[in-house]
């Protein structure tokens, strides 16, 4: 296990958000998302427990896209990860924070 | 030496004739004794080798040659699937082959030919191998695979004729000798396949049962939700755009995806009738839930299905059944309507470079073309028309003198197992031209033939790209995190997406939240035989309950 945190400056989407979100199964190759309304300044923190070492350079770049696509704030993301891929992550951070402000089902 | 084929054939019929009282009908034990009489050093050997079906009898038989007699023998074998075909190399008998695809000997082909254990004279598509059986590669003997045959020659093949007909006619009206091993020799054949005078030798196999692969059976709960979300930005973003009404699907669970999602989401986007009708396709298990909701008026079939006899039986409206009630299927016919008749292509690849060329071929496995570049090319020489290929043609001319084109799609997730990147800077196929391995890459779909790539990031309309540069930026702009993905340029990628050229699925209006495998209108095989009111009787190996 890895465990890895990233900080990100962020956006201006504010979520008016009422309950915290579990979006995401856990099971091979997938992982879990859980998003919180937390006080940062504004700013977005992942913390992330993953099962794939070496991969700090991938996460970078899945959370700056995910961030500069929909520029939420004061959010605190925690991720356990059973390996999934990249496009996986992606897809599961996606369908939480459209499910956290109010995406329909 | 042309000149002699006639006079050759009836050399070796008579040799044969000591063996056989001059009856077409051989035993099992004296065939390799025939076999010995009938093909000569430096003939060209073409066996079956299809996709599906293999002549399992006659491949093994032939290991029972002398090499020190017979040697140098040319094969021709459009798939080959048995260790066998490839053991007559090793035995000194043959020399030489040309193909079109080696799946299942695809490790041990790249081995052999890094040692120079066989030589490859081309690897082929389909009916580019079958067009040369008729010019520069006329088989001298054919060795084919049939279910019954009767003491006179009549052959019966049920749905699995596939390669069998375009080999039978290149054969037998060439001076050729044709040899038909069939699972059973009966009184009466079920239907005439294969006139008795096309035919010199019939054995029945001691199995009673050639080998035939389940090729097209995917099971609908190793679906996963990245593939649910590309095939519904591929329905919504290209089917429901251009409303193609005649079709091909590759053998990838991206397409049987999609196949699930005909009754679900495909009623949702009001396709039904209007788009998606005629089908090029094996009878694929997956296509069942939309036959039965009435999405489909035909189907026109390479080969047969394992399992699905009973259910395409029952469907006579959309399959080809004969007179006897049981399905007639020709590789030949259906690459034809795919490549000639067909408004769209949706397949996969195992690696797409920066420019959309894509390759299955890796320097460890050497697989081969099979039928996929003669679908997933735009057909130069097509001049009816359609609405979708006319669209198609509008978008890509841009102008000019007004054009059609076929759409051609590849759906392929950014990674696969093992975070094995899909989408790379230089093809593996590459290397192998560069060590002389291969004259020319092996590509397997150009991409200037590819209309589309869509991957979990969205769809890249390569139609729509002007430029090398746009093309380049459009397919790195939906790459993912690739590294051909992360060095896109990101001004570009942003200016594609408000052109349309690039399509996330927001922009499509597709909720993430929605792409899970509740859209599958079936979840696994138990399902599709429940759908199928008990006639699809899938292989144990599909079994789990």
């Amino acid at each position: 296990m890895e465990h890895l945190e990233y900080k990100f400056d962020g956006g201006n989407t504010q979520t008016d958000m009422l309950k915290s979100t579990v979006q995401g199964v856990v099971s091979s190759g997938n992982l879990e998302v859980l998003i919180e309304r937390k006080k940062l300044n504004g700013k977005c923190r992942f913390i992330i427990d993953t099962a794939a070492e070496g991969f700090a350079k991938t996460w970078q770049a899945v959370l700056s896209r995910f961030m500069e696509n929909h520029q939420p704030a004061d959010l605190q993301f925690s991720i356990n990860d059973y390996a999934a891929s990249p496009d996986i992550v992606s897809l599961r951070l996606d369908q939480a924070y459209e499910a956290l402000s109010g995406g329909k089902k | 030496m042309t000149k002699n084929r006639k006079a050759l054939k009836q050399q070796k019929l008579s040799a044969a004739k000591q063996l056989t009282s001059g009856l077409k009908t051989v035993s099992a034990d004296m065939i390799g004794e025939l076999l010995g009489k009938v093909i000569a050093s430096g003939n060209k050997v073409c066996i079956e080798g299809d996709n599906q079906k293999q002549a399992d009898f006659l491949s093994q038989a032939l290991l029972e040659l002398a090499p020190d007699e017979i040697n140098n023998l040319h094969m021709l074998i459009s798939t080959i699937g048995l260790p066998e075909q490839l053991d007559i190399f090793d035995m000194g008998l043959a020399s030489k082959i040309d193909l079109a695809y080696a799946g299942p000997q695809g490790f041990r082909m790249a081995r052999m030919l890094r040692e120079k254990q066989i030589e490859v004279g081309n690897i082929h598509t389909y009916n580019e191998l079958y067009a040369r059986y008729f010019m520069d590669l006329r088989p001298d003997v054919c060795l084919l695979c049939g279910v019954e045959a009767d003491s006179d020659g009549n052959i019966y093949m049920n749905g699995s004729a596939e390669d069998s007909s375009a080999i039978v006619e290149a054969t037998a009206f060439q001076q050729g000798i044709v040899v038909v091993q069939v699972n059973r020799i009966v009184d009466k054949v079920r239907r005439v396949d294969i006139p008795a005078d096309w035919v010199d030798f019939v054995v029945e196999s001691p199995r009673h049962k050639f080998h035939l692969e389940p090729l097209f059976t995917r099971d609908p709960a190793q679906i996963t939700e990245s593939m649910v979300l590309m095939g519904m930005m591929t329905m919504k973003g290209i089917y429901a755009k251009y409303l193609p009404r005649t079709l091909n699907h590759g053998v990838g669970f991206n397409t049987a995806a999609i196949e699930l999602m005909l009754p679900t989401y495909g009623e949702e986007l009001g396709l039904k009738g209007k788009a998606l009708t005629n089908w090029v396709l094996n009878p694929h298990p997956t296509m069942i839930p939309a036959i039965e909701e009435g999405w489909v008026e035909s189907i026109i079939p390479p080969g047969s299905e394992l399992g699905m006899e009973k259910y395409v039986e029952a469907n006579p409206d959309i399959f080809p059944i004969g007179a006897d009630g049981s399905l007639r299927s020709s590789r030949l016919f259906a690459q034809l309507a795919g490549h000639y008749s067909a408004d769209i292509f949706v397949g996969a690849s195992l690696q797409i470079d920066a420019l959309g060329n894509s390759s299955t071929v890796t320097s460890e496995r050497m697989t081969g073309y099979g039928g996929a570049p003669n679908f997933g090319c735009d057909a130069g020489g097509r001049r009816h028309t359609s609405d979708a290929w006319l669209q198609a043609g509008q978008e890509y001319t841009g102008g000019g003198l007004p054009r059609g084109r076929k759409l051609v799609v590849q759906i392929v997730e950014t990674f696969q197992q093992g975070m094995k990147e899909t989408f790379v800077e230089n093809l593996d196929a590459l290397q192998l031209a560069a060590d002389a391995t291969f004259p020319l890459p092996p590509i397997m779909i150009y991409g200037e033939d590819v209309s589309h790539i869509v991957t979990e990031e969205g769809i890249a309309n390569l139609l729509l790209c002007r430029t090398l540069e746009e093309r380049e930026q459009a397919i790195r702009g939906v790459a993912g995190y690739t590294k051909v993905g992360m060095k896109r340029d990101k001004k570009v990628v942003a200016d594609l997406r408000s052109r349309g050229i690039i399509q996330r699925p927001e922009d499509l209006g597709i909720s993430k939240l929605r792409a899970t495998r509740d859209m599958l209108s079936a979840r696994n095989i138990k399902d599709l035989v429940r759908w199928s009111d008990g006639l699809y009787n899938p292989p144990s190996r599909f079994r789990n309950w």
